[in-house]
Formats: structure tokens, sequence, C-alpha cells
């Protein structure tokens, strides 16, 4: 197998067309409406005077101009897309079939629960399912992304706090030096203080070190597990207590719970608040940078504080409610991203109790069959060792190389991109030197993990014989690397084609 | 694999999770099923929904039902966008980092700003991060935004700015016009005023003329001016850049995304060029660049220390996986349309929408619009004698779906509803709807 990328000199859009094109036709008013209402003009004060420069193109050119650039992206229909904490599997075809139905790309979120039942049962039970797998009380699922959900978990539990009297003590949350950017940025999003704890020797959150940062001023603690270096958190159960004796909360970043799916559940672990990836656990597909979402679960003691409405059921009819007096009250519009959601419904209808254990399972054995190999080769460090089974993700470290050739872990996933392999993440976690994280999923098959082996092996010799090849990677893909420093520099920004215009 | 591995059994693999942790039972969760079997069971399910083409709608107040052409979803369907991940590896995802670029910028053009970022969750997070960044600018820490508001958008602003201790005053409307007042953004604007908002078309479908004012008063207290738009409208009324505007923020659902029940939506974030304002703007920005041999253009994302995976808690927002896909959709959509169609959108939707306020007010004990300025798509319906809830009930057995039951989010107007009309709705739709109301006003009469 080789891979060469398609290589379009693809001009900006607002280069094609010609003055006067339209590739489109609306519904127009009938002239009888016209007739009745006449000419209707826009008060002067705010009628549009300024020139509008949106490209001007036919159909067939749109769609060429778009069809060609979709041939310079890489994609998981196309192949391996390791990237470590993302979780990339493949995005059942079925589930976009379904959820491009016009039964719900034409449903409004304001119509008359009558009308609506279908979709309304539908996300009544996702939530019940969602809170059956991460072993909450209750779920919404209104949060865009798992960001979102994790700014919505931190808003929780300043009411949880506000409601107990401790607004103005509880004021830190502590997040270990392993987490994820979204944890501290949400963290001071719900205006919090990030206490850092750093990882032990092996890995894990160092619990010595965690009972020091914690206090009576803590309010909650956000922790992801299995962690962000692949590793089952085994102390969990303490860990929890140290917060819960504080009166914390401990806060599930499900980033990572593709692995442990009716193995182990976060409420079980002692978790208060829990999201979910949906577009990572749930097989939704990424879109390029999203839409997914990002449900949240919480215990029994936290559910009247959930966001409105909520969405009922009183054994006829399903229902929306607001009446909630504790609530933390909106973060969005509506009830959630219910495209994306409706695919989940439908994964999990197809994989079903025990669909969800093998695909844990099996990113699982994934995860550990490619660490194994990979330091087979013996060219790659495995920061804490091979010998604690890891869960969904591997982590590798390119130091070495780096000090004896110059090969960085961004040189190296150039290089892979040369194979037609996404490269995976990179420099995260951020405690790992020169860090490549690799998380396969559950859907790669056997011959695709030793083809990324062996992609893996062939950069190591080539290290030694010719490294230049490798910093100078990628050579396959549409374009080589880019200048970055010229993109982010103030003098030559070009954040939209207006400015491209004024620097000419 | 697992003899390559030296184990026996997949446990193996989980001896480190503590044996009394692990769930000892199945997860009560339906069993597998084939994929015939899961089509079956979602589309029954599916099924039982009446959607808006079986019952002509007149709903909008933040998602709104417009044609999405088949070349829109053609394009997002293609798996090469839709299964990419964020375009981490420029090298090898140059067409989506290229679209969004075009995306950002026809943003830029329609709002008349320089800047845009890639997308935001929604309209209403994207108020809570705009007002977040004016705090930012100004160290200020109030916020004036028009009574005449949506109420997600608002709670959702409140969510957003309360952590950080600011708060937001609401600006009083005149009776008559229901535009914002601008006597009473004099009184209340001071050196605490981070930032004037002001929604155009407003809430309630019409559109505020003074904004011009707006701007320059807010100008001369210091405080930043933000602009909330519904995109569609930018055909026919000016680009808030020409009037002031700092930060342009809106819905993007309208620009070729279905309404799915109100999600996904789109958060359009937009600003000016200077340097202060893109240091602070949130969410993913992507920018054209060269190779590094400076012999082609390319794209890359850009001033990435803003974010949160590098600058962690300092960042500008916590934002991750955005709205890209909605993105793509709006770009798309608006290279079809073009100048040209996006002003013939808005006239067509101009004479729709007065043609069922024309209609409407017609009717005995209708009044339509409540406010005596220029609509746009949307517009407020009063009954006199009626409760909204009531002709809304009938309507259904007219099948017919009436518009927002608005009356509890402003008693003083009485019994108002937000009506909706587009380009979608047939004159027959609409003589279907007053048909319905005349036959229920004089029913029950
Ligand atoms: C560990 C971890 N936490 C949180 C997030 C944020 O999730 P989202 O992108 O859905 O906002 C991610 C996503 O990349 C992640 O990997």
């Amino acid at each position: 197998m080789g891979y060469r990328q398609s290589s379009w000199i693809e001009p900006c859009i607002f280069e094609l067309g010609h003055r006067g094109r339209k590739g489109h036709d609306l519904p127009k008013a009938e002239r009888s409406i016209i007739e009745e209402v006449g000419e209707v003009q826009v008060p002067n004060k705010i009628q549009r005077r300024s020139a509008l420069e949106l490209p001007e193109m036919s159909e067939v050119e749109a769609v060429r101009h778009f069809t060609r650039l979709s041939q310079m992206n890489y994609s998981v229909d196309l192949g391996l897309y390791p990237l470590g904490s993302c979780t990339m599997k493949y995005n059942p075809k079925i589930n976009d079939k379904l959820a491009t139905s016009s039964a719900l790309t034409k449903l409004h979120p304001y119509q008359d629960e009558e009308t609506v039942q279908g979709i309304l049962e539908i996300l009544y039970t996702l939530g019940r399912w969602l809170a059956e797998i991460t072993g909450t009380f209750k779920v919404t699922l209104q949060p865009a992304a798992g960001a979102q959900g994790e700014f919505l978990g931190a808003l929780i539990m300043r009411a949880y706090h506000t409601i107990n009297g401790k607004q103005n003590s509880k004021t830190e949350l502590i997040i270990p030096d392993s987490a994820h950017g979204t944890n501290p940025a949400s963290a001071t999003m719900a205006g919090f203080k990030v206490l850092v704890v750093p990882s032990d020797k092996n890995g894990s959150i160092n619990v010595e070190a965690l009972k020091t940062v914690a206090s009576k001023r803590t309010a909650g603690l956000m922790l992801t597990n299995p962690n962000t270096l692949g590793f089952f958190e085994e102390n969990i159960r303490e860990i929890a207590e140290i917060i819960h004796e504080y009166n914390g909360l401990v806060y599930y970043d499900g980033a990572n719970l593709n692995p442990i799916l009716g193995k182990v559940r976060p409420g079980d672990m002692g978790f208060d608040i829990v999201h979910i990836n949906i577009h990572k656990t749930f097989g939704t597909p990424h879109g390029g940078g999203g839409p997914g979402a990002g449900p949240i679960g919480v215990s029994e003691k936290l559910e009247k504080f959930l966001p409105v409405p909520r969405i009922e059921y009183d054994g006829k009819r399903y229902f929306l409610s607001s009446k909630k007096p504790h609530s933390v009250g909106k973060i969005r519009s509506f009830y959630g991203n219910v495209a994306v959601l409706v695919r989940a419904y439908s994964y999990l209808l197809s994989l079903g109790a025990e669909g969800l254990v093998e695909a844990a399972e099996v990113s699982t054995l994934n995860a550990n069959y490619l660490l194994k190999k990979l330091a087979e080769i013996g060219v790659y460090e495995i920061p804490y060792g091979s010998e604690r089974p890891r869960k969904h993700e591997c982590v590798l470290s390119v130091k070495s190389l780096f000090r004896k050739r110059g090969i960085r872990a961004l040189d190296i996933s150039k290089r892979l991109l040369d194979e037609g392999i996404h490269a995976p993440t990179i420099y995260f976690p951020t405690i790992i030197d020169e860090a490549l994280m690799i998380e396969p999923t559950e859907s790669f098959e056997k011959e695709e993990l030793d083809r990324f082996v062996e992609a893996m092996r062939r950069i190591a010799e080539e290290a030694e014989k010719n490294p230049e090849k490798i910093r100078t990677a990628p050579h396959n893909t549409s374009v080589g690397r880019l200048d970055e420093a010229r993109a982010s520099h103030p003098q030559t920004l070009v954040p939209s084609w207006r400015v491209f215009k004024s620097r000419i | 694999m697992m003899r390559e591995i030296g184990i026996r059994d997949i446990d193996e693999l989980y001896a480190d999770v503590p044996e009394d942790l692990k769930l000892k039972r199945k997860l009560d969760l339906p069993s597998p099923l084939s994929e015939y079997e899961v089509e079956r069971n979602v589309e029954s399910l599916l099924n039982k929904n009446r959607t808006t083409y079986d019952l002509p709608t007149f709903l909008g107040a933040g998602c709104w039902p417009h044609y999405v052409p088949a070349v829109v979803e053609n394009i997002i369907g293609r798996t090469e966008f839709l299964t990419s991940y964020t375009p981490y590896q420029p090298e090898i995802s140059q067409g989506l980092l290229q679209l969004l670029f075009e995306y950002q910028s026809m943003i830029c053009e329609l709002t008349g700003m320089d800047v845009a970022n890639s997308s935001l969750y929604d309209w209403a997070s994207a108020l809570g991060e705009a007002a977040r960044m004016t705090q930012r600018l100004t160290g200020r820490q109030e916020i004036l935004v028009p009574k005449i508001i949506h109420p997600d958008r608002l709670a959702t602003l409140q969510s957003y700015i309360q952590p950080v201790n600011m708060h937001v005053r609401n600006i009083e409307f005149d009776r008559t016009t229901g535009q914002m007042s601008l006597e009473d953004l004099e009184a209340k604007i001071s050196e605490k005023t981070a930032a004037v908002y002001v929604e155009n078309p407003s809430y309630l479908g019409f559109t505020e003329t003074n904004v011009k004012e707006m701007g320059r008063i807010a100008h001369e207290h210091d405080a930043r001016f933000i602009v909330g738009v519904d995109p569609i409208s930018l055909g026919v009324l000016e680009a808030p850049g020409e009037y002031g505007a700092d930060i342009v923020i809106g819905e993007g659902q309208p620009l070729g995304n279905s309404m799915n029940f109100g999600g996904p939506l789109l958060g359009i974030f937009a600003c000016r060029r200077e340097p202060a304002f893109i240091r602070q703007m949130p969410g993913r920005i992507v920018g054209m660049t060269t190779v590094q041999n400076g012999t082609r253009r390319a794209y890359c994302m850009i001033l990435q220390t803003r974010e949160q995976h590098i600058r962690r808690h300092r960042a500008t927002s916590n934002i991750c996986s955005n709205e890209t896909l909605c993105a793509l959709s709006a770009a798309v959509y608006l290279a079809l349309l073009g100048p040209n169609g996006l002003k013939e959108l808005g006239n067509t939707i101009i004479s729709k929408s007065n043609y069922a306020m024309k209609r409407l007010n017609e009717i005995e004990g209708v009044e339509s619009p409540v406010f005596s300025s220029f609509h746009f798509k949307e517009f407020t319906v009063k009954f006199d004698e009626k409760r909204v809830r009531d002709v809304h009930r009938n309507l259904l057995r007219h099948n017919v779906l009436g518009g927002k039951d608005v009356s509890k989010e402003f008693p003083k107007l009485g019994e108002i509803a937000l009506y909706c009309v587009t380009e979608i709705h047939s004159k027959e739709n609409i003589d279907q709807l007053i048909d319905a109301v005349n036959h229920i006003l004089t029913e029950s009469s």
C-alpha cells in the first residue's frame, strides 16, 4: 500500500465564478402575494448599501470546487486515524442514514409535544441508557461537546456549594497535570482557581500530593479515568474519598470512556458528575471538528441542578419540563445536538450491551498490542514501561531520537502522513517530552495495526539512514510543511479573504 | 494478538481495575440488533413525529425552517469531510482548512467584519463568549442587553458571565415600535459598561433602526458594541460593521443547516481586525499562509496560543470540538446563493411575511404585528379575546402549527405569539393559516 494525496492548486472560492452567476434558485413570492403587499422597503437607515462580495458561481462550479477540496482531506473512511484521546472509531453508515431522514431534519424544537413524541422518546431513552452506562442517576443531553459538559459540570458544582452556603469558600478545582486543556479552561470559565496535582512515577495521580492540595477550599476534582496516558487510576476510590471528605465533588472527563464500557462505571468509582463525548465513544462522525455532543450524568443529589428543559415521561407521554427551581438554567439554546444524539441512539441499538463490552475490550487489546509491537522496535521510549496494561491508548516518547538525530515527534507525525496514516496526537499529555499518543480504537483490523507498526519501524530505520527525509516530510500530501510562523505573525496574518485583499 | 502480548484472557488487561469496582452484571441495555432491525426500530419512532412538511409550521425563534439545497447535503455528506477531525495536521487536511477559511471569509463579507472564527456552538453561547471577551478587553463588569431577547439566549448569557461576576442590565423598549430605547441606553450606560448588545432583527422580528446611534453611544463610553444577527437577513439589511459593531455574533443554522429539533446549531463569531480583539477571540481560526518555501498557498489553524490545548486555564475559551460541519454547510449555501441570491431571498421573505402579517391583521380580534416597525421574517401576532394556547391547540386540529407562544415572556403585551414566514411558506400555506384562524375565532364567538 502506498499513498499520494490529490494536490489541486485550487483557487480560493472568491477567485472562481463570474459576475451575475448563481448556483441555486429558491422559491419566490407568488405574484399574487406581490400584488397584495406591493414593494415593501427596508427602512433607509438599515438597508444594505455596502457591497456584498460573496462568490458568484453556478451549481456545477460549486460542486466541483468543494469536491476537489474534499479530495485534499484525510478521514477515518480513508484509513488509519490513531489520534490519541479523540477516539476516531468507524462511524457506521446506517446512523448517518437515519439521522438525515426528513422525519428528523424537519422537526422544529418548539413543535407541540403531541407532534414530536417519537423524537422525545428517542432522547429520553438515550438519556436512560447513558445513565446506565455511566452509573449515574440522571443525564442531560444539552451540552454541545465535551468541553461544554465540563463547563456545565463546573457550574453544577458552584450551584451545589452555593446551596450549601459555601460559595465563598469553595474556590478551587483540582486537576492533574496530565489533564486535557479543556479541563483547566472550563474550570476557570466557571470561576474556579485551578490547582494542579502532579502524576507519580507510575503515571497515576500522586495521591500524597493530592492530599496536600485538597483542602476545605476544594470545590472539586476533574479527572479522566483511564487517564491520558492510558492507565486506569487504581486508587480512584481513595482519590474520590479525599475529595468527598472536604465535601468536594468529583468530575469525570469521559473522553476516555471507550475502553471501560460495561466493565466498570464512573458512577461506581465515586464520580458525582460524568460527561460523555458522544462523538468519541458512540461512533458519531467528528465532522471535521464538530458537531459532537457532550451529555452529562449526575448523582441523585445533583439532579435538581441539571439544566432546563428536562425531557420527562409520565408513563403515557413524553414532555419537556422547565419547572426546576434549582436548575443552573441554560448553557445553549434548545435541548442538545439532536442529530448527533440520534446517531448515538442507533449505535447503541446496534451494539447492545454485549457489543459495547466487545468494543471496549478490543480497543484495549489493540492499544496493548500496538504498545508491545512498537516497543519491540527498540527506538521509541515507553514512558512508565510496558508492564502495566494500557486501556484505550498508549503514549510513546521520541526523546532519544530527538537527542541523537534531531528528530521530533512532529517530524515522525509528518512522515506517517506520507504512508497514508493520520498522525497520532503529539505533545500531549504535556508531561511527556516529545509525546506520540496513539489510540487505535476497536476499529483497526490486525493487518492495519501491523501496517502502522511497520510504518513506525521504517521511520525508525530511516532516522538512521536518511533523517533529512523525515525532517522534511511530508512529501506525499497535497502540500508540504507550512510556514506556520508567517500564518500567525501579526504582520502577515490572513484570517479572511478581506484581509488578504487589503494586504495586496 | 493475545498470544503476542502474553495474555490468555482479555480480562488480564483489566487486572488493575479494583475487583469490587467492576460491573458484575450485564448493562441493562437492549441486545444487539442487525442493521435492518435498527433501521426499522429508529424509523418507527421517527415516523411517530409529524414534521414541518406534514404540517405548515410558523415557528422560528432561534431555529428557522429554510430550504437546504441538495448540493449542501451532498458536500457535507462526503466522508472526507464528515469523518475527519480537527485539522491538526494541515498538510493532509488542506481541503477542510481551505473550506473553513472560505466560510470565515464569507461571514466577514456578510457582517462587515475582518476576522471570523470557524464556529462556536450556537448564538446563545456565542453571546456568552462575546460578553466575556468584552470584559477581558475593558476590565468592566456590565453588559447592557435589550429587554426583548430570547429567554434561552439570556439564560445562557447569565450562565457564561456570572462566574466572572459580570451582570446584565436590561434596556427598555418603546411600547409602540419595540425599538430598544436610546434614552434608557443613555441613562444606564456608564464607565461600568463593558458592552452594549443589540439584535438585528430583534427576537420579536422587528428591525432596530437606531443601531448607528447605539454604536455611537457605546463608543462614547468606551464600551464595545456587540450585534447579534440572523445572517440570512444580511442580503437586505446593512452589515453591522457599517454601523459600528465591534463584535458580530449570530445563529448560522439558517444557512444551509436543517432544524434537527434544535441542534446542532452554528454559532457565528466575528470581529474587527484590532490586534487586541484578535488576541482575545474565542475558538479556532483558520488562516492563509504558504508552504515553507513560499511556492504555494496553504491554510492552517492560527493563533492557537489563545486556545485551551496550549494556554490551558488562561485560554480565551474552553471550546475544543465546535460545529465545523455546520460551518461547511453555511459556506456551500452562501456560495450557491451568492450576493444576488441572498438579496432575492431576503426580499422573498419580506414579501411573504408581510403578506402573512397583512392577512392576519385583517382578521377581527387579531393584531399583527404588535409593533409598528419594519419586520424581517418574524413578527408578533396578538389575539384580543383568546388565549394563544387555545388558538394554537385549535390550529393543530386544522393541521397547522402556530408560532411560539410568548405571552408568558412579555405579560404586559397581552396574548402574543411569535410567527415566522420564510421562502418555504407558500401562499397556500399562509392562506391555510388565515382560514384556520378565521374559523377558530368565528367559531368561538
Ligand atoms: C481528554 C479530553 N477531555 C476533553 C476533551 C474535550 O472534548 P470536546 O472536544 O468534545 O469538547 C477532549 C477532546 O479532545 C479530550 O481528549
